[in-house]
């Protein structure tokens, strides 16, 4: 193995190691995340009721089958781009002085960054396995059918581009604290503007143009509605293939707009904190 | 050659300053005021390989700022420094391959891990070989007494076992060059006493160079030789750390039993009476009126014991830091 792998094994390592050392809190915490899609199934069922006679009820082309399959779609996509306490803890290290030990150790923050927070979704997919499979298990009426392999490797593709875009787009917000020093309100609206453009509360394709023309070219869809939308077969291949370079050339974007922040970042960093 | 080189480095910030009161909260909404603070100013110095160097001054003199230029942690606002032939802010690989930084009050263990976790992390960022990065880790946790406390979280060490730890990883890699801010701040005597004797010895045997900030004098008079004194970001004295007595003070100290249990009543006349413990008393003499000066005691009065030393360093450069900007030599220094 070269040593830049060996480094990025060992953070990983690492870092699994550290996410087990409060493992009833996480397992408890990983649990808890479960509660919002049982309310959002019992909260659709009642609009579906509302509106029409049950199950043949179709608002915006989703049937009420169509919308549980895909709320649980987007809680498994969020599961991957979701990413608590980055964007604070870097503006904590930046605040703080911790992160110092990212500038005087030839080691690259971002990369460790990285790392780590892949640690902490492998730590909470293996945790989260059996309760996500018992869910799709119970839910699994709602699927129309079983996706081909090329959406299945399409998914599979959406579900990295979610993780990295949402990794990048947290940590760029971490790295406006050189400038801001704190952000938590910049947090608290990234967490209300993602919910909504990400697809998170409601599917994108039921905004009316030109509104959903200028969400669907921001990168917010990626941690969502993609996700769900490509198991949900509601792109052919050849679109699947679009959506997918699109979600790459935002994860470009993203790294350089890192990189960019961070070198610019240091330059006026100041190492507060003693 | 130098391993240090600094020269005419100066780090100014602009800070932010706000009133008190709502209205000035409100009104720094819209409008700030901003002072600018020097924290370095010029400074220049030299240290060669295998020195040991204390860098002392009074908070917010300017040493940690100092520090973290070298460390390469922020960029200067003007001036130069190379450490070990690299401009410390470019942040080179190569560079932080060779040195460390250890921030007393600053950890970079992990908090919930045992401190051997964080120790294989740095095998690898470091690219330390196996069997040398074992000898190292035995070699290291023995000197600082802590091989039995490397599978123990964190958290759940003292702060004196934290430090060792620190210390620990921070010399794995075995730098050339090692920065050392305060590494005994709120230690007991027993773990000051162990970091220093470990300090001491290592710097010696690996010929290790070393730029040390502390504000506990005895860590100073026993690691260090030479001394750097910064006050208000600019360098008041580079030199001997004995000499520090001798160029800033021009008074010794006498100390006196006398026979019986009083002190004479007059014994103001003959100096400052700094410490009155009857029968014992000490006193602060001008240098040059020593010989006298005692001449007339022993002459004056039964006198048991007699002792004639030095100001104590730590008040010596306590005097020198509360003068502020005007450290000029006593009048009369030798």
């Amino acid at each position: 193995m070269s040593p830049a792998l060996r480094i990025k094994w060992c953070i990983l390592r690492t870092s699994i190691a550290e996410r087990l050392a409060y493992r009833g809190d996480f397992a408890f915490a990983t649990l808890v995340r479960f509660l919002p899609i049982v309310t959002q199934v019992f909260l659709w069922g009642a609009i579906y009721k509302a509106t029409g006679p049950g199950d043949t009820t179709v608002i915006n082309s989703y049937t009420y089958g169509d919308m549980v399959a895909y709320s649980l779609l987007v809680m498994v996509g969020r599961a991957f781009s979701s990413m608590p306490g980055l964007t604070t803890g870097i503006a904590r290290d930046i605040r703080d002085g911790t992160i110092k030990k990212f500038l005087i150790q030839p080691i690259d923050m971002l990369d460790y960054l990285f790392w780590h927070r892949v640690a902490h979704k492998l730590v909470y997919y293996v945790i989260a396995f059996v309760p996500f499979a018992l869910v799709f298990w119970l839910c699994g009426n709602y699927f129309r059918s079983w996706p081909d392999n090329v959406t299945l490797i399409g998914w599979g593709l959406s579900l990295v581009l979610a993780f990295m875009i949402g990794f990048l787009i947290e940590s760029l917000m971490g790295l406006v604290a050189f400038w801001f020093l704190e952000v938590s309100s910049l947090v608290f609206v990234y967490m209300l503007a993602s919910y909504f453009l990400s697809g998170h509360m409601l599917p994108l394709d039921w905004l009316p143009s030109p509104a959903s023309d200028v969400i669907r070219l921001l990168p917010f869809k990626y941690l969502a509605f993609v996700p769900a939308a490509v198991l949900l077969n509601k792109y052919d291949h050849q679109q699947l293939l679009i959506e997918l370079s699109l979600g790459f050339g935002w994860v470009i974007v993203l790294y350089f707009l890192n990189r960019l922040a961070l070198a610019r970042g240091l330059r006026r960093y100041s190492a507060y904190g003693g | 050659m130098p391993i240090i080189e600094v020269c005419n480095l100066a780090k100014h910030y602009h800070v932010y300053q706000k009133r008190a009161g709502r209205l000035a909260s409100l009104s720094g909404l819209f409008r700030r005021e901003y002072k600018q603070v020097r924290a370095v100013r010029d400074v220049s110095f030299q240290i060669e390989r295998g020195e040991m160097v204390a860098f002392l001054g009074p908070n917010g003199a300017g040493k940690t700022t100092t520090l973290k230029l070298l460390s390469g942690l922020i960029y200067p606002t003007s001036g130069t420094a190379t450490v070990l032939g690299f401009v410390p802010w470019q942040r080179d690989n190569a560079y932080r391959k060779r040195f460390s930084l250890v921030m007393g009050q600053k950890n970079q263990l992990w908090w919930d891990l045992p401190a051997q976790e964080s120790f294989i992390l740095h095998r690898e960022i470091y690219a330390i070989d196996h069997a040398q990065f074992q000898r190292r880790l035995d070699e290291l946790t023995d000197l600082l007494e802590v091989r039995s406390l490397v599978r123990q979280p964190v958290r759940e060490l003292s702060l004196g076992e934290r430090m060792r730890m620190e210390l620990i990883a921070a010399l794995l890699h075995s730098p050339e060059v090692l920065f050392l801010d305060e590494p005994t701040i709120g230690l007991d005597v027993v773990s000051q006493r162990k970091v220093q004797g470990f300090l001491r010895h290592y710097q010696v045997e690996q010929q290790m160079t070393v730029l040390l900030t502390s504000h506990y004098m005895k860590d100073v008079e026993a690691l260090c030789r030479r001394a750097v004194i910064i006050n208000e970001g600019e360098i008041k004295h580079d030199g001997p750390l004995a000499e520090i007595i001798d160029r800033f003070s021009s008074v010794k100290q006498i100390q006196l039993q006398f026979a019986g249990s009083e002190i004479p009543a007059d014994i103001e006349r003959f100096g400052r009476v700094v410490e009155r413990i009857p029968p014992r008393v000490k006193l602060e003499v001008p240098r040059q009126e020593i010989p006298k000066v005692l001449a007339a005691l022993l002459d004056r009065y039964t006198i048991e014991d007699v002792g004639v030393q030095e100001r104590p360093l730590e008040e010596v450069i306590a005097e020198l830091f509360i003068r502020k900007g005007s450290v000029a030599p006593d009048q009369g220094d030798s």
